[in-house]
């Protein structure tokens, strides 16, 4: 790890004008960060805590919405949504282990954007809105490819305003090591139709299988997808799997979501 | 039975104490005063030749101490091999120089080019990077078959070729083994992968060098399983340091499995730094180097065959192995994929014909050397792979097949084809005993219900057996050692009756400080907490030669009997004269002595106080004082076996395996101490199914590593594996070593991945798979997945 300079505002102000400074970097959960540095592959000159902003912290409904701020952890939102969004405190529950948890935020992960993380699926399956401190980014719009999104320099996250849907699931097939999704499906069914984000299976990052969506909005049992295969091609290729053996879990992930859904 | 636990006692581990409450002191602990740091340069290319090296940027950084490059060790040599092997044509192994740090060449990722010492390891590793390495990169030799296709690159161009050796064994039998093939009334064969591993202990490897120039005397600390050989080699082979002017102190070590058995480069160079530099200097592997320096494991491709005549007798094996040896020789990998695999070819089985065939190849990778079981898995799972195979392709009972053949009890001592004499063991008592424990009769209904939850059951045996409590010294001698492999053990026994046990062995795990202590106490019947068991520092050991291949019980604790043993000799000699009687009539039980036939007696500290105080002492007989070294040879090797059975159910949509069921039938011969006995049979569980399932060590064409970290590397974790089933109830006497006992550390990685595999080839077939021959380790779910859609 490089020498670098720590700040840790209060305000989201303060966050903002900190990181102006050139070099400077927000740090939220720090679960990639930090390693990244340690590994002297990742060199900022000042990292801005955004861990001691109480208005980015926690988990509360608005309406038929749930808002989570965007410092708020893997562990909180576990407990704290378990209530009001239950496919997602069971997402947030299944993300490393309690060690990551209890340190890794939402926010973090939203704008690290792992193509094999769990937090996109669950953003953009329910069609959540990304608040940051300039704008409100739809779902679609927010995940820009591997590691990519449409944030710009010094723009925060804020909170993640999550629509509850009727009934929604993730299921999650581990990449043995990391542990990250080798293939994960989130599934949430909403009034007017079905939305299914995918995960650690396309080199674009998070995607919707409109196929399966289309099928599940007519009928939401999984019967309905079993016939649906997602293409290998644009799948990921590795040690852990080929890129057929993931078009395979997306339709078998997205099946066992449907049927855990609730 | 002594108060608080003899041989036998289920003790509870007395070092834990200080492990669990975060009390160790491990090398890493030590902090010496002016100490500097060393960071390595490492090659990022597998292959490439070294034009030039620039330092000077990197030496004006601040805390920059000295910069070492391979010209500062011309003088030294380089890291000897401790195993010469000689090939089938009588011609001795190629042999490349192995040094300190890269000279001319790289030839691995990882491969140390320059030695940074600083005042601070930030300071160290910033430098690395300011220090230009005008390196011109070469192709790289990475798959074993095209390195010894003529042409290829050679990974060392002094060698004649990427050839290491061309072993056979036993040559003589070649012939015969082949015409017995060509009269088989069957033949089945298996073309296989044993998967390249990294050992992964949880502590990575540390050295510091200390240099006291007053005295002229090197230290130092290092993780080491075996301190008097790294003194032996380091001093001897490398810096011409006499072992009286170099103490090597290995503290506690966090696991070692193998991979610290051996010297390596950075133990040389902190030693030589320290003298240089005037100053203690301390390296620190992380876990990302240790990926890349730690030595490798298994790594061999395979072919076995297996001839059978028409009543399904075996009657020859044929094995065809090119095993990887890695860039350079570690310590002991000639012996591996040859001694130690080769001459377990029979198994338990009396199979009259075997011949084994092993090329070992040099490739632009770290270096392979032993693991937990290190050539005995290779063996193993050969074997039990082309057995259940052949009682697929024969329509015969698996068990049955492998208890036709089987060695029977009566037939012990059992000379082998392959050199082996094995002195005892009863595979019908485990194999019966593992089909008990497991149920295995009534697997039957178990794949039902499981296939009414949608999931493929399976069941899948192996039969292992193993040579280990290393070794008859002239033996291995002849079979290209370059050292010996007895043991040793100074018993001390103080004043007042408390004994200090200096043993040449190291405990890294196994519980030696628990069990040496319990042997001595129930030879003479104190509490064993009077007994400290003293390991790890060549200053205040006797020289033993360390632990590895489950010998530090059947070697180690044999030379602790005998010490022991003339302890009690020369104490009731002592008893006599206090008695007044003939040292014939003493007896010793529970710590007292008494005179046989009367009530006159006394305790064991008022003997030992008379051996330090000797007032009243026969002075023109007897030296005073209590103390007695022994070295221990053993005749033979030690040969623990066992049934293990395995049972797992298959996602048929993922391909993922659930080990539902694991059941480990042991014969150890006698055990010390039970639950550390059992806590050793699940490590190796852990880690013989880690290979089978998980664990993949692998490099890309360019000599890439692809499984540098724990995001990609897969250790076995707990949900990974179920709750054991573990027995050795079922124990033979190892008959040559005085407690009868064979050794436990490695059985349960070599008898496991067989079992693993059969199962679930077992559950392809039952679910109708029946197409799925084999499916190479690790048994991912994305291999098992593609195996079903064939």
């Amino acid at each position: 790890m490089y020498a670098f300079d720590f700040v840790k505002p209060s305000s989201l102000d303060e966050a903002v004008a900190a990181l102006a400074d050139e070099g400077a970097q927000p740090l939220s959960g720090g679960q990639t960060l930090l390693a990244s540095m340690k590994q002297r592959l990742n060199a900022p000159e000042k990292l801005v805590s955004l861990r001691a902003i109480p208005e980015l912290q926690g988990v509360r409904r608005e309406g038929d919405t749930l808002v989570v701020g965007a410092a708020t952890t893997h562990a909180r939102v576990t407990t704290e949504a378990a209530a009001d969004y239950p496919g997602l405190a069971a997402l947030a529950g299944q993300i490393g282990d309690p060690a990551v948890r209890n340190l890794g935020t939402i926010g973090g992960s939203l704008a690290n954007n792992d193509p094999s993380a769990c937090y996109p699926a669950a953003v953009l399956g329910s069609g959540a809105t990304v608040a940051t401190n300039r704008r409100k980014i739809a779902a679609d719009d927010f995940f820009a490819g591997m590691f990519t999104t449409v944030l710009e320099e010094g723009e925060i996250i804020t909170a993640v305003h999550f629509p509850i849907p009727q009934r929604a699931a993730y299921a999650k097939f581990q990449q043995p090591a990391s542990r990250f999704a080798l293939t994960a499906a989130y599934v949430a069914q909403f009034a007017d139709g079905v939305r299914v984000a995918i995960t650690g299976a396309s080199e674009g990052g998070v995607f919707r299988w409109s196929e399966a969506e289309a099928a599940l909005s007519a009928d939401f049992r999984p019967e309905a997808v079993a016939g649906l295969k997602a293409p290998a091609e644009g799948m990921i290729g590795d040690l852990h799997g080929t890129p057929e053996y993931r078009a395979h879990l997306v339709g078998v992930m997205t099946r066992r979501a449907v049927a855990a859904a609730r | 039975m002594p108060k608080d636990g003899g041989i036998g006692a289920s003790t509870k581990r007395r070092e834990d104490n200080r492990f669990l409450t975060g009390n160790g002191r491990y090398t890493d602990d030590i902090n010496l005063r002016g100490q500097a740091y060393v960071h390595f340069l490492r090659s990022d290319v597998a292959h490439g030749r070294i034009k030039g090296i620039d330092t000077s940027a990197a030496e004006a950084m601040p805390g920059v101490i000295r910069i070492f490059t391979a010209a500062d060790f011309s003088a030294a040599g380089g890291l000897p091999c401790g195993w010469q092997v000689t090939d089938r044509f009588g011609q001795p192994m190629q042999e490349p120089k192995h040094p300190i740090l890269a000279e001319g060449k790289v030839r691995h990722v990882g491969d140390p080019i320059c030695g940074i010492v600083a005042e601070t390891l930030e300071q160290a590793r910033d430098a690395a990077e300011a220090i230009e390495v005008d390196i011109e990169e070469l192709p790289a030799v990475i798959d074993m078959a095209k390195a010894l296709e003529d042409g290829s690159v050679k990974v060392h161009d002094d060698l004649t070729s990427n050839l290491c050796y061309d072993w056979g064994f036993v040559e003589e039998n070649r012939e015969a083994v082949d015409e017995a093939f060509a009269r088989a009334a069957h033949v089945v064969s298996v073309d296989l992968v044993n998967n390249r591993l990294c050992a992964n202990p949880m502590e990575t490897r540390v050295a510091i060098g200390d240099y006291d120039p007053w005295n002229d005397q090197h230290t130092l600390y290092t993780t080491s399983q075996n301190p008097h050989v790294i003194r032996l080699l380091m001093g001897a082979f490398v810096l011409s340091l006499p072992e009286h002017k170099l103490r090597v102190v290995a503290p506690d070590v966090g696991g070692g499995f193998g991979s610290k058995i051996y010297h390596y480069a950075e133990e040389a160079f902190c030693t030589q730094a320290a003298k240089w530099l005037k100053r203690p200097v301390k390296w620190a592997s992380t876990r990302s180097e240790a990926f890349l320096s730690d030595a490798h494991a298994r790594d061999h491709i395979s072919r076995i065959e297996l001839a059978l005549d028409a009543d399904h007798n075996f009657t020859a094996i044929r094995s065809t192995t090119l095993a990887n040896m890695g860039a350079y020789l570690s310590t002991f990998a000639p012996s591996i994929p040859t001694w130690l695999h080769g001459t377990l070819m029979a198994g338990p089985y009396k199979t009259p014909l075997v011949y084994v065939n092993v090329r070992a190849v040099f490739t632009n990778t770290v270096a392979v050397d032993a693991y937990r079981g290190a050539g005995r898995p290779e063996a193993t799972f050969q074997l039990e792979r082309v057995i259940d195979q052949a009682a697929r392709e024969l329509g015969v009972d698996p068990v049955e097949l492998r208890r036709k053949n089987f060695i029977k009890p009566d037939q012990f001592p059992y000379q082998t084809p392959v050199a082996l004499e094995y002195d005892s063991g009863n595979f019908d008592a485990t194999l019966d005993k593992a089909l008990q424990l497991s149920d295995y009769a009534n697997i039957d209904k178990r794949v039902a219900e499981a296939a009414s939850r949608g999931k493929l059951r399976g069941i899948g045996m192996s039969q292992y057996i193993e040579a280990c409590g290393i070794a008859p010294s002239n033996l291995v001698g002849q079979l290209g050692a370059r050292a010996g492999l007895y043991e040793t053990a100074t018993v001390r026994v103080n004043a007042t009756g408390s004994i200090s046990v200096l043993t040449g062995c190291h405990s890294h795990g196994q519980g030696h400080e628990t069990s040496f202590p319990q042997i001595v106490a129930d030879m003479i019947g104190i509490d064993a907490s009077q007994i400290d068991l003293v390991h790890g520092d060549t200053a205040n050991t006797p020289m033993g030669m360390g632990t590895y291949g489950s010998r530090s019980i059947a070697v180690g604790g044999s030379a602790l009997v005998k010490a022991t043993n003339k302890i009690i000799d020369k104490a009731k000699k002592i008893a006599a004269h206090l008695l007044e009687a003939s040292p014939e009539d003493i007896e010793l039980k529970d710590g007292k002595f008494s005179v046989a036939g009367t009530d006159k007696s006394v305790e064991w500290a008022a003997v030992t106080l008379a051996a330090y105080v000797p007032h009243n002492y026969p002075l023109e007989d007897l030296e005073p004082g209590l103390e007695e070294t022994s070295f221990y040879d053993p005749n033979n090797f030690t040969f623990p076996s066992g049934c293990y059975i395995c049972e797992v159910e298959v996602d048929p949509e993922t391909g993922k395996v659930d080990i539902v069921n694991f059941t480990a039938a042991d014969d150890f011969g006698v055990v010390i101490n039970p639950m550390i006995v059992e806590g050793q049979v699940h490590g190796g569980l852990a880690q013989g199914i880690g290979q089978a399932m998980t664990e993949n060590c692998v490099y890309d064409e360019n000599g890439q590593l692809l499984s540098g970290s724990f995001m990609d590397y897969t250790m076995p974790r707990a949900d990974d594996v179920p709750s054991f089933t573990v027995d050795h109830s079922q124990f033979t006497h190892c008959t040559h070593n005085p407690l009868g006992a064979k050794g436990c550390g490695e059985a349960g990685a070599i008898g496991s991945p067989p079992a693993v595999v059969n199962a679930v080839i077992d559950a392809m077939h039952r679910g109708g798979l029946t197409h799925v021959r084999h499916i190479d380790m690790p048994v991912t779910p994305s291999r098992v997945w593609a195996a079903m859609q064939n």
